[in-house]
């Protein structure tokens, strides 16, 4: 038969980002402008950032393997330079929307292990009240819309997100992030159209770890070198990142930002990240890479050890330092579980709130009546 | 009271919301420029500009999705379908989206959408384009769905729809855009889930949505003259929320029900009014309940097995003279 008919996928190298490429050093964007600009104690808070989400995701697998947490539960561990770097970059005008690998962002954005704890185990004082789960948090108020299930959907929303934010006239953005396995997904090219037609200040932030779900990059996505790169076909700005490196994802998506803000442009940005997890926990990660490749990133491009170490180094932090600073992130972690137990479930009357705001907000300002929950 | 057309309705429901909140915008395939496919936008872009009247690529599951994140943001945007057959693009948004965020985030996000365009078979321009969804949106909780079938209720509806912080899909008809009833100038809505008596009757009670509403409308008169009985037609106009008390008090007074839809029958609205009737008036009831519904087939493209495919005058008093039999 001919070769052409055939499903077997082609593999297309990828084009990195040049510091992916050598053995990890100091970051060389240690002195960009936004990275020169943080005092000892901003790097200091970044750094605990990190290591919070770390110790957070950590101690989910505990809670998980008691039993304790349903449904899906996909971890963050490895990719917290994504979050970080790029989150700690907003203002008040910022926002923030993202898939369902949306714990690290969560806790970035100021929510509490607490609230994202209790959420896991579907407590009613998780974030939600025990509604969403792992793969939706929500946290308007500082800006956060969710924590969405469906690969790809929330692209088109954070869209409307950075629409809005340009309707009312506001310098702001929108970061909508996505997997790598996000990018095939048509809403995502949707958004990308409108986004680039309409000069919306949108930054889509593919996290590319590898792999969507169990399928590698080679074997899912035709691209030019890399995924970012579509973007010129939408005739948008794009860049890679080394998602290893704080420092250089901040750099590099503080000119997204500019260009958000200052033109009202949207990016693609693809940072290269890994994750040491499987997909979900539902994942026993055995067939589709190597123990030794997990190993080879733990050992040599961990996001949080290299900032440690570069920190280390600049003599931002102290090894006592270091130590204090986990050793709280998992007395934290440790407390938010014990308070995902001692927190109450929902009640039943408690299944049919939330479903509309007419309902939950019934007075004289609410115009539909009728029956709207059905027996 | 001036008389207008439906189209024109729903037209001065959109100007006058336009007016009275910065936020609304009327978004789709069309409504600028061309001034919309079946012109229910004519003359909005030329009154209040490119930032509030915005046309879109053909591209539903972006635009849909982009006016669902805007909601969330305050933005009241009025997305127009040019069918809601292209609703199936955007399923996702539609229904993940809009209908699950105030729930899955615990109430802190609601989604003040509205969408809109016909919904309707009868056009001719066979099965993709001749879908009605209602019964497959209104079965999700988070939604809302409203079927006007006249100019006023049009208007109102649309109106009421605007100012609810909820997502209300309102499916209209094109054949119905140029029917003509009267329309209050002045601001006023129709409420949501607030069934109509759109004739008193006291031997039958029919229950419907839409056009079907026009069609029983014409089979009463038909049943009146010709057959002597009294019929009661219930315009539902809202799916969900439902106004069941109206449709039971109505089934109470006449002791029969013959339930009209242009939906395929399996899991139509109509089954769940069924429902509801046995449940509770079941003792009220002097015979089963009947029911018209499309026939049971993809839409299909020529026009006379079209006609003869959806609900008609003639089949509903065929229908009716059964139930009272």
């Amino acid at each position: 038969m001919d070769g052409k008919l055939t499903t077997v996928a082609k593999s297309t190298a990828f084009t990195h980002p040049e510091s992916l490429k050598r053995p990890a050093g100091p970051s060389e964007f240690a002195q960009h402008p936004v990275n020169a600009a943080l005092t000892s104690a901003e790097k200091i808070a970044l750094y605990t950032k990190m290591v919070r989400i770390r110790h957070f995701e950590q101690r989910c697998i505990r809670t998980y393997q008691q039993g304790k947490i349903g449904g899906f539960l996909h971890l963050y561990v490895g990719q917290e330079a994504v979050a970080a770097g790029t989150i700690s970059l907003l203002g008040k005008n910022d926002h923030v929307i993202t898939g369902y690998r949306d714990h690290g962002h969560g806790l970035m954005v100021g929510m509490s292990m607490n609230e994202c704890m209790a959420e896991l185990t579907g407590k009613i004082t998780g974030c939600s009240q025990g509604k969403g789960g792992s793969m939706h948090y929500f946290a308007p108020d500082k800006n956060y819309w969710g924590g969405h299930g469906i690969v790809g959907g929330q692209a088109p929303l954070g869209t409307g997100l950075a629409y809005a934010v340009k309707y009312r006239g506001l310098k702001g953005s929108c970061l909508a992030y996505m997997g790598d396995g996000a990018v095939n997904q048509g809403a995502v090219h949707e958004a990308y159209n409108l986004a680039a037609l309409w000069d919306l200040p949108v930054i889509f932030v593919i996290e590319n770890n590898g792999y969507s779900m169990g399928t590698s990059q080679e074997r899912s996505s035709a691209h030019p070198g890399c995924l970012a790169k579509r973007a010129e076909g939408y005739g948008m700005d794009w860049d890679i990142i080394n998602g290893h490196d704080v420092y250089e994802v901040r750099a590099k998506t503080s000119e997204a930002l500019k260009r958000a803000h200052e033109k009202s442009k949207p990016t693609v940005l693809e940072i290269f990240t890994y994750r040491y997890f499987g997909h979900s926990m539902a994942d026993p990660d055995k067939t589709y890479r190597d123990k030794e490749e997990i190993k080879t990133y733990r050992e040599t491009k961990d996001p949080v050890f290299l900032f440690e170490k570069e920190l280390l180094l600049a003599k931002v932090l102290t090894k006592e330092l270091v130590e204090s600073i986990n050793q709280s992130a998992m007395e934290e972690a440790d407390a938010a579980a014990v308070f995902a137990d001692e927190s109450p479930d929902p009640t039943v009357a408690d299944i049919t709130k939330h479903i509309y705001w007419e309902e939950d907000n019934r007075g004289p300002q609410t115009t539909s009546r009728g029956t709207i929950i059905f027996e | 009271m001036p008389v207008i057309s439906y189209r024109e309705a729903l037209r001065a429901a959109m100007r006058e919301e336009l007016k009275r909140d910065e936020n609304v915008v009327i978004m789709g395939e069309e409504v600028a420029q061309f001034n919309g496919a079946y012109k229910v936008t004519e003359g909005l872009l030329k009154e209040f500009g490119p930032k509030r009247i915005v046309d879109t690529p053909i591209s539903e599951a972006g635009f849909i999705g982009l006016g669902i994140g805007a909601s969330m943001l305050g933005i009241r945007p009025v997305m127009e379908l040019m069918f809601w057959s292209f609703s199936y693009v955007a399923f996702d948004q539609i229904v993940n989206n809009a209908g699950n965020i105030r729930y899955m985030s615990g109430g802190l996000i609601h989604c003040p959408i509205v969408i809109r365009g016909p919904a309707n078979g009868g056009t001719n321009v066979g099965a993709t384009h001749s879908h009605t969804p209602e019964a497959i949106l209104a079965s999700h909780p988070g939604i809302k769905v409203v079927c006007p079938a006249t100019p006023y209720d049009a208007k109102g509806l649309l109106k009421a729809a605007i100012r609810d912080n909820d997502p209300v899909y309102v499916m209209e008809n094109t054949i119905l855009y140029n029917d003509k009833g009267e329309v209050p100038d002045e601001d006023y809505i129709v409420p949501i889930g607030v069934a109509d008596i759109k004739r008193e009757g006291s031997d039958l009670t029919i229950v419907a949505h839409g056009r079907a509403v026009i069609t029983s409308l014409k089979a009463a008169e038909i049943l009146e003259k010709e057959h002597g009985v009294s019929v009661e037609v219930v315009d539902l106009r809202s799916i969900r929320p439902l106004d069941e008390e109206t449709i039971l008090a109505s089934v109470r007074k006449t002791h029969r029900a013959l339930l009209v839809e242009e939906n395929k029958p399996f899991c139509g609205v109509d089954a769940q009014v069924a429902y509801l009737i046995q449940a509770r008036a079941f003792d009220d009831l002097d015979a089963p309940i009947g029911r018209v519904s499309s026939i049971d087939a993809p839409q299909i493209y020529c026009k006379r097995m079209e006609d003869l495919q959806l609900p008609h005058p003639a089949r509903v008093v065929e229908a009716a003279l059964k139930v009272l039999a």
